[in-house]
């Protein structure tokens, strides 16, 4: 499948298309994060404390939701995977620092870049401030750039998915993944208990949670059963 | 329906909402969604306002103005689709107020200073990292890239060993 809005290559009217088309998916994506807590710093920081691991749940519950959909979609022939994943090349060192900084960042603000935009708009002035402060360590960065040399293409691995990184077909990558995530929820869940006590008597509804996880259990399989398929490109690992 | 700030959708509903979100964007736009780099742009479009001569000298963002306006991506876009989308969520569950997050027993400017703090420490990591917690661990997490779980794992780390030197801004 070609993708519907490949913004880059548009240069009429159906690129003004493709922004709104952005900004329809924006309203989803701030609202969706909005009502999952994600415009507080404390329910977003206790992530790091224990007592409330709402980040956890709610972004590899996505990630694995999405990873399933694309996973299913290329064995079907619709998506092209390899293309989407062009868009995310490794860059393994700046990536590691990258993220060891982000994560400082996070605690130190409460926020991360995308969930600050949310704070600020529920008029949160701490999110207003994270706002800022991410605009001006942006400028900070490109004018130390040159500075840094090497080291931001360093540990280059290409367009590398952990498919090809482990030899594995993407289905089979992918219900490690789904297994993965179900444990870090208990576990999760467990030092949540550990921490919070009974004071976390109310838990989020155990029935929805069951539903959730057998669901992805269910696609993650029919996606390996659908490595029978002659249409996949998700076969090739 | 009655109106309560602290009540949250169940989190892993709310989990396959936001995967469902990110899938459709997969779908319609080729990649996944993204915040720091919208950022980025405003920072890079002010400077150019600001300062066009200084703009100018440094080539990271000479570069990105020589390609067109700053605003005018698509991740800008969607940025102020987020923050419609963010009004519409707090004002409907009687979360939209003026106010400082923060631990009762913390200064609101030292909490303020800190969110400033932080906020640069992530605009210069998410430069680094080429992409945030949006457009890197979620969106590049989801197309099974390695450097974005590693980068993921990494900011978890990183919150983790910080977290103690900084738990009086919630207390």
């Amino acid at each position: 499948m070609t993708t519907i809005f490949p913004i880059e290559a548009l240069s009429d009217e159906r690129r003004a298309l493709g922004l709104g088309v952005a900004v329809v998916v924006g309203i989803a994506f701030g609202f969706v994060l909005e009502r999952s807590g994600f415009g507080r710093a404390q329910k977003l920081v206790g992530q790091f404390y224990g007592y409330d691991f709402t980040v956890l749940k709610v972004m590899f519950t996505a990630i694995v939701t999405a990873m399933l959909g694309l996973v299913v979609l290329s064995s079907a022939g619709v998506v092209d995977l390899a293309a989407i994943q062009f868009n995310y090349p490794t860059y393994l060192w700046p990536m590691i620092v990258g993220g060891l900084l982000l994560g400082a960042g996070f605690v130190m603000s409460g926020y991360c870049p995308g969930t600050s935009l949310v704070a600020t708009a529920s008029g949160k002035l701490d999110g207003v401030s994270t706002v800022f402060g991410v605009v001006v360590g942006g400028l900070v960065y490109a004018h130390v750039e040159p500075a840094l040399g090497a080291f931001p293409n360093s540990g280059k691995l290409g367009a590398l998915s952990l498919s090809t990184w482990l030899g594995l077909p993407a289905p089979i990558v992918a219900v490690f993944v789904v297994a993965f995530a179900i444990a870090a929820f208990f576990a999760g869940e467990r030092i949540e208990r550990l921490v919070a006590g009974a004071a976390l008597a109310e838990s989020p509804s155990g029935a929805a949670k069951k539903w959730i996880f057998v669901g992805l259990v269910a696609v993650a399989l029919a996606g390996v059963a659908m490595l029978a398929l002659p249409t996949g490109t998700a076969a090739a690992p | 329906m009655e109106r309560n700030p602290n009540r949250f959708w169940n989190p892993y509903a709310g989990g396959v909402a936001l995967g469902l979100v990110l899938l459709v964007t997969f779908l319609l736009m080729g990649k996944g969604l993204g915040a720091s780099g919208a950022t980025y742009r405003v920072g890079v479009w002010a400077v150019s306002g600001l300062a066009p001569a200084h703009a100018e000298r440094v080539p990271a963002i000479a570069g990105m103005l020589e390609d067109g306006h700053p605003l005018d991506d698509w991740l800008v876009f969607e940025v102020v689709g987020v923050l419609i989308g963010g009004v519409l969520g707090a004002i409907t569950s009687g979360r939209f107020s003026r106010e400082v997050l923060k631990g009762p027993s913390f200064s609101s400017g030292g909490r303020i200073g800190f969110a400033i703090a932080g906020g640069v420490i992530m605009g210069f990591a998410a430069k680094l990292s080429r992409g945030c917690t949006s457009g890197q661990a979620l969106s590049g997490g989801a197309a099974m890239s390695v450097g974005s779980w590693a980068f993921m794992l990494s900011v978890f780390a990183g919150g983790y060993a910080v977290a103690y030197f900084l738990r009086r801004q919630w207390r």
